[in-house]
């Protein structure tokens, strides 16, 4: 189970926009909404650098944290340093075939599966994802470009992500199954941009998300960029995946037999 | 990938139309294409408009309202028992076959295990396709483990279709295993016109070149799936491709896919429905087909589908004796664009490192000096494939350059190897041939070193190597070594350039 699942202490009820007692909560997180408005996605740029700087960081995990006062609207919040990549950051970089024995319902296996995170990146990627030694990555939000989580349909992709740590990805689109899988498994927030914020930011930046304004705020470079509203998968993630939810909602009975 | 050099050939034979679609599909856009499209794949002179020629929908005299429907609709339809739907509706549908493997098959049980309870059985032990094929011929114990969860679950369950392996030394000792799950659906009858297939892979896919709906979904799903035979989906709309014209003898349909890809990108079809018609595609062997729905991944598409005709009823005939009912799209179908395809110009491609979009002509790339040939997987190992590799090896003559490793997909494909005569060969098989060439011994049916694997997998990329391989992807590090750079490339476009060493023509041999 993701950290973020944990620390995530919005709870439904206090949601404005979604209420416990719908009988049939609407359920379509099944694609980001980007598919809606195909013709205003941006045509991308080649990327003109993948090697950011290393830099030393002493970087907390992402938190996400709701609003000091809670009768106001929620504000689920994630804070931490970004982690940048490109374009079409394929299942094979993610987490490549030679891990996928790690059976992400096993509780051993799935930590281990986090520390293999994003380890088939090119060695143009100076800075690594997780050090040498360790199981979860200093970087809480994964910046990308297009076409997110391409290729394979492996689940171990979003688990291996939320296992090491991560908390939302945000990346100008994604591939359908990666998007499917990450809210189905509630492991990761699959956030788009509305912009192109890979070329602009940089690994190690401080990042806040703020959700339910849909706002990025780099702290490092001093700008804001708005994202894309998460929508009903929102709720899905924040229950822990769509098993969670729908005992959540009543959907099916509360309890494994 | 220069456009300069697609554009020749790109312009005389490719249209598209679009504009067809629904309102929220189809807003005006000044750009004649209406997809986003990866800068390796840009090819801006080749696209000419033409107008809608549909009408708008109107209400039947009935008062109800008919829509027409396109094949992935209608088959969306029938499984969620609605008469009407939309594309971008959710519905629940009924689920016909659930398949998984040895990499994703122990993690959805995991699933199904918990959310239903230790005592659960799953809805249908007729419907739950369960085929180890990934990580096989190895001595990661994790890997041989995971092999071992699948069948104590299918033994508990009494899962009707289990194509086990134990004796991983010889595999011919287990009469059970079949070896790459996409391939064996096929073979073992699993695939059916009209019906909907899901499973645990990306390349499920395949499946819809028999007219049906099969998608690649996670573990997470195929957990609810095993437990409730139905799941939640998002009708996709539909991308029309027509390919028209008489296939040149030096193409297959790996070509066409690769056109396709490097048309609209990697992500140009994302949660879309991929359809293929026109004269080229009705020529198409099952085989053929089958390498064309199965790469619809590769330009994000969600499905791929092929009309079920005369050559899916014969390729079915001895192969399943449940009923089916194939569905086609209606002519007032909405699609959402529209490609024309005049396939008698086109060259053989291939796809150059690191991206499926990657697309070139393979005569281009001559002077890509090349390290290894493999042939293999569930795109590129079919018994088809291997005879089209025996086919160049025989015009030629000569003796393979590179090292060339022979991956069959399935058991059957194995025994077709070493016993169908190759035509024109006065009676040899493919194995006679690849022998006289030069090539590697065929190896053990399974995923192989299409996608890397454990390090001991046979002709795994463990070094950084050039590889022309008639496998599906090329990204970083897919076939082992992340340095390594793949040539994704037909059947015949691989035997030429084991050839010569080089990445090669297969005019070069077959005319």
């Amino acid at each position: 189970m993701a950290v973020c699942r944990s620390t995530t202490a919005i709870s439904l009820s206090r949601n404005p926009n979604f209420s416990t007692t719908n009988p049939k909560p609407s359920l379509s997180f099944l694609s980001p909404p980007s598919l809606k408005l195909p013709s205003i996605l941006p045509s991308f740029k080649p990327l003109t650098s993948q090697s950011p700087p290393d830099q030393r960081l002493s970087i907390p995990r992402a938190t996400a944290a709701d609003s000091a006062t809670p009768t106001t609207t929620s504000t689920t919040f994630f804070h931490g340093h970004c982690y940048v990549v490109g374009d079409n950051i394929d299942t094979d970089q993610i987490i490549p075939a030679e891990y996928l024995t790690l059976v992400p319902s096993k509780p051993d296996e799935y930590e281990k599966l986090g520390s293999y995170a994003l380890i088939g990146l090119p060695a143009t990627y100076k800075t690594r994802f997780i050090e040498a030694n360790q199981t979860k990555t200093k970087y809480s939000i994964v910046i990308g470009g297009e076409n997110f989580g391409c290729g394979s349909s492996r689940e171990h992709a979003p688990v291996a992500l939320g296992a090491a740590g991560v908390a939302a990805v945000v990346a100008e689109s994604y591939a359908r199954i990666f998007f499917r899988n990450s809210v189905a498994t509630g492991e990761i927030y699959p956030l788009e941009s509305e912009v192109r914020i890979c070329e602009e930011c940089k690994t190690g930046d401080l990042i806040t998300i703020e959700l339910m304004e849909s706002k990025l705020i780099n702290h490092t470079s001093g700008k804001e960029y708005k994202l894309k509203p998460i929508g009903d998968a929102g709720p899905v993630i924040e229950a822990g995946g769509i098993f969670a939810y729908a005992r959540k909602t009543g959907m099916i009975p509360s309890h494994a037999p | 990938m220069a456009s300069s050099t697609i554009s020749p050939y790109s312009t005389s034979f490719i249209t598209e139309k679009k504009g067809l679609g629904w309102s929220a599909f189809s807003s005006p856009s000044p750009s004649p294409f209406p997809i986003p499209k990866c800068k390796k794949s840009i090819s801006k002179t080749i696209v000419s408009v033409m107008s809608p020629q549909q009408s708008e929908r109107r209400p039947a005299t009935t008062g109800s309202v008919k829509t027409a429907l396109t094949m992935t609709e209608k088959i969306f339809a029938r499984a969620s028992k609605k008469p009407q739907l939309i594309p971008g509706e959710n519905v629940w549908v009924n689920v016909d076959i659930l398949m998984t493997h040895d990499v994703c098959g122990p993690g959805s049980i995991g699933i199904f295990k918990k959310e239903f309870g230790q005592d659960a059985k799953v809805w249908d032990r007729e419907k739950v396709v369960i085929i180890p094929d990934h990580y096989i011929f190895t001595k990661d114990e994790r890997a041989n483990r995971n092999v071992d969860i699948l069948r104590d679950f299918c033994n508990e369950q009494d899962i009707k279709y289990f194509y086990d392996i134990k004796d991983l030394g010889n595999f011919k000792a287990n009469p059970d295993y079949k070896g790459v799950c996409h391939v064996a659906l096929a073979q073992e009858g699993h695939c059916r016109p009209g019906e909907v297939l899901l499973g645990t892979d990306s390349h499920t896919c395949t499946a819809g070149a028999f007219g049906q709906f099969a998608t690649g979904i996670g573990n997470t799903d195929a957990g609810f799936v095993l437990g409730t035979g139905k799941l939640l989906l998002k009708v996709p709309p539909t991308l029309r491709f027509v390919m028209d014209g008489e296939m040149p003898d030096y193409l297959q349909a790996k070509d066409l896919i690769l056109q396709i890809i490097g048309e609209i990108s990697v992500a140009g079809a994302t949660y879309k429905s991929m359809e293929f018609v026109g004269s080229t595609v009705e020529s198409l062997t099952m085989e053929e087909r089958m390498t064309l729905c199965n790469m619809v991944v590769e330009a994000g598409g969600k499905n791929g589908v092929v009309p079920a005709d005369s050559t899916t009823f014969k390729y079915l005939e001895d192969k399943t004796t449940l009923p089916y009912e194939p569905v086609y799209s209606d002519a007032q179908a909405r699609f959402l664009s529209e490609y024309r395809f005049d396939i008698s110009k086109l060259e053989p491609l291939v796809a150059k490192p690191h991206s499926p979009d990657n697309r070139a002509l393979a005569r281009e790339c001559k002077d890509v000096k090349i390290d290894r040939v493999y042939i293999g997987s569930c795109t590129g190992g079919k018994t088809e494939d291997f005879m089209a590799v025996a086919k160049v090896f025989l015009a030629s003559g000569k003796k393979v350059k590179v090292p060339t490793f022979l991956v069959p997909a399935t058991q059957k494909v194995w025994m077709d190897v070493y016993t169908l005569p190759v035509p024109g060969s006065g009676g040899k098989t493919c194995a006679q041939i690849f022998e006289e060439a030069g090539c590697d011994t065929p190896a053990s049916p399974s995923c192989g070193a299409c996608l890397g694997g454990p390090k001991d997998t046979h002709a795994r990329m463990n070094e950084p190597l050039v590889c022309v391989s008639t496998t599906n992807r090329n990204f970083p590090g897919r076939m082992g070594h992340k340095e390594g750079q793949i040539y994704l490339a037909s059947p015949y476009t691989a035997a030429a350039s084991a050839l010569t060493g080089f990445v090669t023509d297969p005019r070069e041999f077959l005319q």
